[in-house]
């Protein structure tokens, strides 16, 4: 932040090198990291829907990449994103509508949000994976 | 842009460690950030081992005492020392505090004491505090009704009116929550941050106060109010336990009722 009397080389206060971390501010990054985290993978969902359309040896080599560890791992990502980026949106709008507020809210509502997003995505894993199986 | 590195200039480097006195067996050790604008020097951080037997309970007292016995050069600010002054707001353990009224025996190991953060220091533990004192200027914080029929005839205000300034007039500008927001870290400048928008809702949810539609245009604004992205930082350190992130909620709500 400038400030006043520029002609003192006074330093700047230390800030993320010292605040402990909050849940609070976590939760909020972490809806930030996972929103970028979405967007990448729409580029790829889209890859994988291009593939489709473009034949049987785009389609296999799309479904190579899926299936390679990395594959796997960036898919796993990318659903816990999509469930928890949709969990806290509706934490989201329960604020914009004025409520939740409350210490007790913020932290009730945190965990609640967490601790769907998990179940969600290990759900659809445990289909996915009891499908292929 | 948000700039997550300290400037080169405000890196803190090791200071010096002043040694409890012979014999003492109950000791406390404060790290304390250290800024000498005389010096030349970058920041530091002093270690002050502190009998405990003969110290007060608060961080304050230890500061005190530091000043007193061990080193009067520590620079800080305090007045009150019992949280109604907000002059001793400071980072301790992690988060903003008074600390006049942060027990010391609720810091477990070494008590780390920083200014308020992502402030410029004028010394030691003394933020330049300019620019958060002109953002409560800004938001005219003072009842606004100039319309004539009223002006000369008491206005009364019901219990259940003056109920919805609770957790609002209680408010004693330390800066503890808009030092907290990481949001008011990277746009501080343009941003009004916890502090400042809870005061504007204090005018806005006052009965006595006609200004409600110039107010909300002032602040219907991309930086001064919807900078705040919910972190709830503010909310999670007030040492008065009110809660700006509700006040700067309802201001939104109002804006979007506004908007129809």
């Amino acid at each position: 932040m400038s400030q006043s009397q520029p002609s003192t080389n006074r330093p700047m206060s230390p800030h993320l090198q010292v605040y402990r971390w909050q849940i609070t501010m976590t939760l909020s990054i972490l809806h930030r990291a996972t929103g970028v985290a979405l967007t990448f993978g729409a580029f790829a969902l889209v890859a994988w829907l291009v593939a489709v359309a473009a034949g049987p040896e785009a389609y296999a080599a799309a479904q190579a990449c899926l299936h390679s560890p990395v594959g796997a791992v960036l898919a796993f990502g990318w659903s816990f994103s999509l469930y928890y980026h949709l969990c806290n949106g509706i934490r989201h709008l329960v604020w914009d509508a004025g409520s939740g507020y409350s210490m007790k809210g913020l932290y009730t509502g945190g965990y609640i949000v967490v601790a769907v997003s998990v179940a969600l995505t290990a759900a659809t894993w445990a289909v996915l994976l009891g499908g292929a199986a | 842009m948000a700039q997550f590195r300290l400037p080169a200039n405000s890196r803190v480097g090791k200071g010096k460690t002043f040694d409890a006195p012979a014999g003492v067996t109950n000791v406390k050790q404060f790290k304390i950030y250290r800024w000498n604008p005389d010096d030349g020097q970058n920041p530091r951080v002093d270690t002050y081992n502190i009998d405990m037997d003969n110290c007060g309970p608060m961080v304050l007292d230890a500061l005190i005492k530091i000043k007193n016995e061990i080193d009067p050069t520590l620079t800080f600010r305090r007045s009150c020392r019992e949280g109604i002054c907000g002059s001793c707001a400071m980072n301790i353990d992690g988060t903003n505090t008074l600390a006049c009224t942060k027990a010391i025996d609720e810091v477990k190991g070494a008590v780390g004491v920083y200014p308020l953060p992502h402030m410029d220091v004028v010394k030691d533990l003394v933020p330049d505090l300019t620019n958060f004192y002109a953002q409560y200027a800004s938001v005219e914080p003072w009842l606004k009704n100039d319309n004539a029929t009223t002006q000369d005839a008491e206005r009364l205000q019901s219990k259940e009116e003056r109920a919805k300034l609770d957790g609002l007039y209680e408010c004693i500008l330390c800066a503890c929550c808009s030092t907290s927001c990481p949001s008011y870290w990277w746009n501080g400048d343009k941003y009004l941050g916890p502090a400042a928008l809870l005061q504007a809702y204090r005018f806005l949810a006052d009965c006595g106060d006609e200004a409600t539609g110039e107010r909300l245009d002032a602040l219907e604004d991309p930086f001064k109010l919807y900078r705040c992205h919910t972190i709830m930082n503010c909310s999670r350190t007030c040492p008065k336990g009110l809660n700006p992130a509700q006040a700067i909620g309802e201001i939104k709500k109002m804006l979007v009722q506004r908007a129809g």
